[in-house]
């Protein structure tokens, strides 16, 4: 089990150095950041200043040196866009946004697409089963931005002023959470729905019937439990987008999250932000991943003594 | 996977199944009931006639409109007149003809992304599936590592350096959909390769490339085809989202993903600007999900999520 841990963190870290490599050559080739960042009037002597003061003036291979060390130490450097703080506080400011709208939003997402999916399992072929895989369905073929964009239009006509943009009172929260939700609804569905079904069709469910058991506890106690593993590697998947936020949703609902830092970031050359922020989703990612396999490898033997990874 | 069929007498040791898209693995032919009629139509009705023949269908310039004209509502509502079916935007220019030609953007995108991601992604895939070892270990991380970028940004840093166009765009998304395909023809050909044809086909003497080749890519082929259908999706929601955010097809060009940007600041006064659009997309991607569902449970009935 040690070794196991040991060789996908290995991995992981890899992993996480690939991306850092190609996020900073990226980052480079996009030009100098003085033609976003300067003033057009500021003087050559000024810009020579500030490209030294940001490193800017040094050979690529140290610069990646310095990035590395600025990682290390958990600042990143120095903001281009926000002079005063550095990269790691932009983000931290950024970040609850981004949790808070995650949070609501994977609250959602459990909340409708676990019960949707045993239900459409349950009452297989009747009208809740077709509403529930029309509804995965939906979820599933839905550009984001077009669904906020039209909510938007449809509330503003329909329900009146309420928050549309931006991030305030807890109304604020519905519109964009609703977007983000919608796909994860629908794959958890999808996945709830085949688990149960498969899980349903098994002996143990029958002699758990044969015993007399009613529905209700043969649906919740035996059939669930065995259900809900199938579904976790999504839960992962899931949790890493909430934490490292919607950047096109956050865009058309002008969400203050990390989402829409990274797409102010990028258009601004903020080279130190767009690296932390590379660097931030990469590792959510890969620890996400790593906990996931673990969590397989504590359940089923198989994945840790037999070959590969669960997928 | 199928079970090989061994013909008496013919003398070659190593026959592979051959599956056939017509014929289901006991040889009987495939039923052609539930095929989905609407789904298809709606692909060769707002995507392919409209890709094609762009330029004989479509009756305006997708480019320049006519200023005296703009923000005309669709013909039904009050305003509106059928010189522009569905209304035109804030520079005048026809819905519908930039919806027919944005077809094309979709459908180019698309195709190129898929065809490039099924070929490395299945390259890929083979090679480690079938070897193992450390070429399996760099594949099966390079995988996980590209499921790990962060994907819009690394789009918004790339269109930042080289600038948005048509070929960035098919970049930026063929780097990351190989990943998918990698990933299940690899878990496929680990399958396949215990197959007994396989074993007997190394003792004939077949090269792994041979091999690989004539009797592991036929059995993963269905995969493949379901795969690639299902992924047309992604790719043009993907391509949308990056359009509308400014890091795809560049403007004017008639991108949905820009169609509905172009609209999005005037949706209460002209909803039909971005409406229209974005529903294409949804239905486009809709059909495809259901004909990619449905030519899983056509091909494999193994696959089939109960009805």
């Amino acid at each position: 089990m040690a070794r196991y841990i040991l060789i996908n963190s290995f991995r992981g870290l890899l992993t996480i150095i690939f991306v850092s490599v190609v996020v900073f050559s990226l980052a480079r080739l996009t030009g100098d950041p003085m033609d976003v960042l300067a003033p057009t009037d500021m003087s050559d002597e000024d810009q020579d200043a500030l490209r030294a003061l940001w490193g800017l003036d040094k050979p690529l291979l140290e610069q990646y040196v310095i990035f590395v060390q600025s990682a290390a130490e958990g600042d990143f450097g120095p903001s281009y866009l926000y002079r005063s703080e550095t990269a790691a506080e932009v983000i931290l400011d950024r970040l609850p946004a981004s949790l808070y709208l995650g949070f609501v939003a994977t609250i959602l997402t459990i909340v409708v697409g676990v019960p949707l999916g045993i239900l459409s399992a349950v009452k297989r072929g009747t009208i809740y089963d077709a509403i529930g895989r029309g509804f995965a369905l939906f979820g599933q073929s839905v550009p984001e931005f077009w669904l906020g964009i039209v909510l938007i239009w449809v509330v503003a006509v329909q329900v009146g002023p309420i928050p549309t943009s931006g991030m305030g009172t807890w109304q604020s929260y519905i519109l964009p959470s609703i977007v983000i939700s919608i796909f994860g609804i629908a794959a958890l569905l999808r996945l709830f729905r085949s688990a149960m079904l498969e899980t349903l069709g098994t002996e143990y469910i029958k002699l758990a019937r044969l015993k007399g058991l009613s529905e209700w506890r043969v649906v919740c106690k035996h059939a669930l439990k065995p259900a809900a593993i199938a579904p976790l590697t999504f839960f992962g998947q899931l949790s890493v987008r909430m934490i490292t936020g919607a950047t096109v949703v956050e865009i058309v609902f002008s969400w203050p999250g990390v989402g829409l830092l990274a797409y102010e970031a990028a258009n601004a050359r903020d080279f130190p932000i767009v690296q932390a922020l590379a660097l931030f989703v990469a590792a959510c990612v890969v620890v996400m991943n790593l906990m996931i396999d673990i969590a397989y490898a504590y359940i089923d033997p198989r994945v840790r003594l037999g070959e590969g990874t669960a997928s | 996977m199928s079970v090989p069929e061994i013909t008496e007498g013919t003398g070659d040791a190593h026959i592979s199944p051959r599956p056939n898209f017509w014929r289901n693995r006991f040889g009987r032919r495939r039923r052609l009931d539930r095929v989905p009629w609407i789904p298809i139509a709606i692909i060769f009705f707002l995507l392919l006639l409209p890709a094609i023949f762009a330029d004989l269908i479509a009756v305006h310039d997708p480019l320049r409109g006519v200023l005296s004209d703009r923000l005309t509502p669709p013909v039904w509502e009050e305003g509106g007149s059928w010189t522009y079916p569905l209304g035109t935007d804030k520079l005048g220019r026809d819905i519908l003809t930039r919806l027919i030609y944005g077809a094309r953007i979709s459908l180019a995108v698309s195709t190129i992304t898929i065809l490039v991601g099924l070929v490395i992604g299945s390259i890929l895939g083979l090679a480690a599936g079938y070897f193992g070892g450390w070429i399996d270990w760099i594949v099966s991380w390079l995988v996980d590592t590209f499921f790990s970028l962060p994907g819009v940004l690394l789009a918004l840093v790339i269109v930042a350096a080289i600038g948005p166009s048509f070929l960035t765009i098919v970049i930026i998304l063929s780097v990351t959909i190989w990943a998918p395909f990698a990933r299940q023809v690899r878990g496929e050909t680990l399958s396949v390769r215990e197959m007994d044809f396989i074993a007997r086909a190394q003792v004939a003497g077949s090269s792994p490339m041979r091999i690989l080749i004539r009797h592991v890519l036929p059995n993963v082929a269905n995969t493949l085809i379901v795969m690639a259908t299902l992924q047309v999706g992604v790719v043009i929601i993907n391509e949308s989202s990056l359009s509308f955010i400014g890091a795809g097809i560049p403007r004017p060009n008639p991108s949905w993903g820009v169609m509905v940007a172009d609209g999005r600041d005037l949706m209460l006064v002209a909803w039909w600007i971005s409406f229209f659009p974005g529903l294409a997309i949804l239905l486009v991607v809709l059909s495809f999900n259901l004909t990619g569902d449905w030519l899983r449970d056509f091909l494999d009935p193994k696959m089939r999520q109960r009805q």
